[in-house]
């Protein structure tokens, strides 16, 4: 603890009398007094109060101006309150402390790279802001999840902290080196990238083309509730991660996150093909247009058979070169009534290289834009079209506008997502020259990003 | 032989929850009613984690051992995302945080300057999160009855947990629609008091909430448990404590139990001069020296392959386990308590062997497989499922070596006949861990002045009036006051001509002689009750109904009033057309001379003998059958 300081008034205070937070201390109140543990001022809250533990467990807010004295105990809580002459002595007393157990690595399990990036996955509370926020290394969540030592032997390593939102192109092709060098040594079966869920979908999908040849499965993970939770899904989600590391007979970079409410099954997605597409459930993330490429319960991993898609087998990548670069100029703008077309040409004016639009329906926009369009195309941006219907598939034959469009030079991108669609364009501008070969290369299924056969009932799980 | 409770200082200490009466829950809007039906259900489970000060919780530690996997079920209507624990709780309840600081202001309790939502660490699984949320609203105060003040230790409002549908192998199944429903905690002081003194405190303290009439009312709605210590003795919480005379039960058996502890404790130190206990010198397996014992229900359950048993031995503690300092007080009967919960029905002790089948000569083959060297050493002998046999024995060893410090605290459930036993250690401190999706509440002085014009009267002030203003004697005003029903008898007198007298009467004498009956009253809701007023007041049903039709709800025999003013009641198909046979033939005469044009006259007579007991046009159709089919046959 420690990591937040009292500010203004309530500093003053705890400074004059060297109070440190964590301290056992006394405070006196025109109606008696309250003995607890300093507790840190959460940052964003006012400076008008001090927070104590009491001896019951429970947090409180003493209004400065309230506090006739302050002073440290010598020993440790004798009571908890002292109110209108009594002593009320705490509710319980019992501070028996158990420590979490010590692993005992056994060498000859399978071994897989556990490589934290941060996100809720990682989180207990924040004295900064009184929310959660990531702090616990990849040590920490091993040493959280004991059970993951039945089925491999993990190296730990904390290469970021930061929550998702704040992650950037160059996080990813910081990911995407560690994981090269990590596959480089030849001894893990497997690696494990625990990840914010916010845009675990942006990084699966950027990671799929970076390390297209991986010769490994890396498969990303996350929580929804916080490790400090009892009813966190992170143990789960990691036991199932280690899980599909270990045995998975495909390479590839995979997300395995809750199949549904329950703790019990879990779907493993592609990262090109899963998305986000829940604020706050367990069972958030599910494949777009397709089934989760496996299940794994508590004694299985069942592949699902898709013969539409081309899955690598374990050691067959040809891990000769690998491309992790990501050019940041490019846009994902999503079209709604009354869009305002100058914001294409600011966009051109502003070194923009592509644009990924998230049309309407089968891949439209007004043709109020067709006019920016045609300037931003002959002005050599390019732009790809998906929906935001997100299920389906974009087809811009059906309607006229749809043919204006692909007449002015709009690409359509079939049934990509619209994340991995702006991931992939990043990836392939900042390792081709050519914009005749990137516009090729973005219509071509590399990655599992585009399924040519649109499944006629799709069991999300 | 009774404890002189003077001389061992026995302090008791009641604590109520009250669940609110705020229509909505504390942390999301979904509805605050219980429900009977579930459409949905999934499973979870959950782990220990740690408290911001890196402690786990002992009582989370002991949880986590037993319990693999929980089932929930829930229906949209009165559970959401929130319970389900896959959405962030939404703002608290407004309503239910005045509440409770009303009843803060009430008790005279100091209110904290800012009030900090805390997750209480429980992962048995009656909280989908794996804690139940909870803040301490106010410390200190008093409460005042027939004249004796006791002191408040602390106001809480929190969450209730789910409620419990099924408790089998390992298997927990709860239904969600209680969960979250807003819950007052009241903790008073342990005082030495006398039992009836608690239950009077408890009423007293019940009149102050109930007068305030913003709390709920049915069973399982208000819920106390006691706090019991004696002299050198930890607090020992009880739950589960419902009647007087089972609480006169319950304080006499854990003062002696409690005492008797103290006394072992005593006698271990100072006569055998016992300082440290050691009993985890090697646990050898008996397995097969036992299946040559000649108890039948060893040998039933070594039937089971996985079945096994193990012994180890207690250094020095010949004759501890089965010394009784008060009639049914024994360490062996505490321990046997413990493995309970790891499916394990008991243990057996040397002090009580040979017996139950186990000869002199297995027990010379377990004290030698143990190296007993010492007559002076007691062991204990356990069997089960192996898994189980290692916890179970990690916990006896675990509570051996606490016996030197007299009494654990613990949490305890009362048993109907008086007794407690043990449910799980005491929660700790470290179970307190903050509630980061809901920022502080800063208590507004403003806020705290409008809600000072809201304090319940004193009871009397309420009674009084209720005397005056309705004409109600002094014991039927503090009947209804005291039963769940002073809103519903407001309600009912405000907007019916009925005599307040009688109301009363009717919601409180014929609803506890049903309850005494067996009847359950919470089949009977305030909509229906308020119904049956209305329409006694409309003169369409008799003033001998309303205990009636109270009848008929609680065995669910109908669902609206109109159903019994219509005079349908349920008479299966079959009695029916047996009645009907039988008129039809009472009156063979007139169908042999008047063919179908009878018919006239068998359906009045018909409804004459059935009026009120089954829908006319039900009889007429089965009538008009009944008589074809005879003269069809008559004519063959």
């Amino acid at each position: 603890m420690g990591t937040s300081e009292y500010k203004g008034k309530a500093s003053e205070l705890l400074n004059g009398k060297d109070i440190k937070i964590g301290q056992s201390i006394t405070i006196h109140t025109a109606v008696g007094g309250y003995s607890g543990l300093l507790l840190p001022r959460y940052e964003l809250f006012d400076d008008n109060h001090i927070v104590i533990k009491l001896g019951n467990g429970y947090n409180i807010g003493i209004d400065i101006t309230k506090i006739i004295s302050i002073e440290k105990n010598c020993s440790e809580l004798q009571y908890s309150a002292y109110i209108n002459g009594k002593f009320l002595d705490s509710k319980s007393e019992s501070l028996d402390e158990f420590r979490v157990p010590i692993l005992d690595l056994k060498d000859s399990l399978p071994r897989v790279a556990l490589i934290s990036t941060g996100g809720t996955i990682g989180s207990k509370i924040d004295y900064r802001t009184g929310g959660v926020t990531s702090v616990m290394s990849a040590s920490d969540l091993y040493l959280s999840v004991p059970e993951i030592s039945k089925y491999a032997s993990v190296d730990t390593e904390m290469l970021l902290n930061e929550y998702s939102e704040n992650l950037v192109p160059d996080d990813w092709t910081l990911m995407a080196n560690k994981i090269i060098e990590k596959i480089n040594t030849g001894i893990y079966k497997g690696i494990i990238l625990s990840h914010g869920t916010d845009t675990m979908h942006y990084t699966s999908a950027a990671l799929s083309f970076a390390l297209r040849n991986t010769p490994i499965p890396i498969v990303l993970t996350g929580a929804q509730r916080s490790s400090d939770r009892p009813s966190s899904d992170a143990a789960l989600n990691l036991i199932g991660a280690t899980r599909f590391a270990v045995k998975s007979e495909h390479s590839g970079v995979f997300v395995v996150m809750h199949a549904n409410t329950s703790d019990g099954l879990l779907a493993c997605h592609l990262g090109t093909r899963v998305r986000k597409n829940h604020t706050s459930s367990r069972d958030a993330f599910e494949s777009i247009n397709l089934e989760p490429i496996a299940l794994i319960d508590s004694d299985s991993i069942k592949m699902q058979s898709n013969n539409m898609l081309k899955l690598t087998r374990r050691g067959e990548g040809k891990h000769s070169s690998y491309e992790t670069s990501f050019d940041r100029h490019v846009v994902l703008l999503q079209y709604y009534p009354g869009f305002e077309p100058t914001i294409i040409s600011d966009l051109v004016k502003n070194g923009c290289k592509a644009i990924i639009f998230e049309g309407t329906g089968l891949g439209h926009v007004s043709r109020d834009c067709f006019t920016q369009l045609k300037q931003a195309i002959e002005s050599g941006i390019m732009i790809f079209m998906t929906s935001q219907c997100l299920w389906g598939r974009v087809n811009m034959n059906v309607y006229n506008t749809g043919r204006d469009l692909l007449g002015i030079g709009i690409i359509p991108l079939s049934d990509m997502t619209p994340e991995t669609a702006l991931t992939k364009a990043m990836w392939l501008i900042a390792n081709n020259e050519s914009s005749v070969e990137i516009k090729w290369k973005m219509q071509e299924n590399m990655c599992n990003e585009i399924t040519y056969v649109s499944p006629i009932e799709i069991d999300k799980k | 032989m009774t404890t002189n409770k003077l001389d061992i200082n026995l302090k008791v200490g009641l604590e109520i929850h009250q669940q609110l009466a705020t229509g909505t829950k504390l942390f999301c809007q979904c509805r605050s009613n219980e429900d009977e039906e579930y459409t949905l259900d999934f499973s979870r489970s959950l782990r220990p984690a740690q408290s911001e000060l890196g402690i786990i919780d002992p009582a989370a530690l002991f949880e986590s051992k037993k319990i693999q996997s929980f089932r929930y079920l829930a229906a949209n209507r009165t559970s959401c995302l929130v319970e389900a624990d896959e959405e962030p709780p939404h703002c608290i309840n407004r309503e239910a945080l005045e509440s409770a600081l009303i009843f803060s202001l009430a008790l005279n309790s100091h209110i904290a300057d800012e009030i900090h939502v805390m997750r209480k660490i429980v992962i048995d699984g009656s909280n989908t999160s794996g804690f139940q949320r909870t803040m301490l609203i106010s410390m200190g105060g008093f409460v005042e009855v027939n004249g004796k003040r006791t002191g408040v230790q602390s106001i809480c409002l929190e969450e209730d947990a789910s409620k419990l549908i099924s408790d089998k192998n390992s298997k927990r199944e709860f239904g969600l629609d209680r969960l979250g429903i807003p819950l007052v905690e009241i903790a008073l002081e342990p005082v030495s008091i006398t039992p009836p003194e608690v239950m009077q405190l408890a009423l007293g303290l019940g009149r102050i909430l109930r007068a305030s009439k913003r709390v709920a009312r049915g069973i399982g709605s208000i819920r106390q448990d006691v706090n019991i210590s004696v002299e050198d003795g930890r607090v020992v919480e009880i739950k589960g404590v419902q009647k007087l005379d089972q609480l006169v039960k319950v304080i006499q058996y854990e003062a002696n139990r409690q005492h008797g502890l103290i006394i072992i404790t005593d006698k271990l130190k100072n006569e055998l001069g016992i300082k440290e206990i050691r009993c985890d010198n090697g646990i050898v397996d008996v397995t097969d020296i036992l299946r040559r014992s000649s108890s039948r229900k060893i040998i039933e359950s070594l039937k089971d392959q996985s079945t096994v048993y193990k012994a180890f031995k207690i250094e020095g503690f010949a004759g501890m386990l089965g010394f009784e300092p008060y009639e049914g007080i024994r360490l062996g009967k505490e321990l046997s308590q413990l493995v309970r919960f790891y499916g394990i029905g008991g243990i057996f002790h040397s002090d009580e062997l040979p017996g139950y089948g186990i000869t002199k000569e297995n027990l010379d083959s377990i004290e030698r497989k143990l190296a007993k060297s010492s007559k002076n050493d007691a062991f204990i002998i356990i069997g089960g499922g192996l898994t189980n046999v290692n916890f179970a024995i990690e916990s006896l060893i675990q509570r051996l070596k606490a016996v030197l410090e007299g009494v654990p605290a613990e949490t305890r459930a009362a048993t109907p006949s008086g007794e407690t036993i043990y449910i799980r250690p005491r929660p700790g401190s470290a179970r307190m861990y903050p509630e980061t999706d809901i920022a502080p509440i800063k208590v507004d002085s403003l806020l705290l002045d409008s809600l000072r014009q809201k304090i319940p009267r004193p009871i009397e002030e309420y009674t009084n009036e209720m005397i005056s203003k309705f004409g109600l004697n002094k014991k039927l005003a503090e009947e209804i006051f005291d039963s769940q029903y002073l809103n519903l008898f407001e309600k009912i007198v405000s907007s019916t001509k009925i005599s307040p007298t009688f109301v009363a009467s009717k919601l409180t004498e014929d609803i506890t002689n049903l309850e005494r009956q067996g009847y359950d009253s919470s089949l009977l809701s305030d909509e229906r009750v308020l119904e049956i007023f209305n329409e006694l007041d409309k003169g369409r049903i008799a003033k001998e109904s309303v205990p009636i039709l109270y009848e008929k709800f609680m065995k669910r025999e109908i669902n609206r009033v109109e159903e019994f003013e219509s005079g349908f009641e349920t008479m299966t198909e079959r009695q029916l057309e047996d009645e009907i046979e039988g008129i039809l033939n009472n009156h063979l005469d007139a169908i042999n001379e008047k063919g179908m044009n009878s018919l006239g006259m068998l359906m009045g007579r018909t409804m004459a003998m059935l009026k009120g007991r089954s829908d006319g046009q039900k009889i007429n159709k089965i009538l008009k059958d009944k008589l074809e089919q005879m003269l069809a046959l008559r004519e063959q």
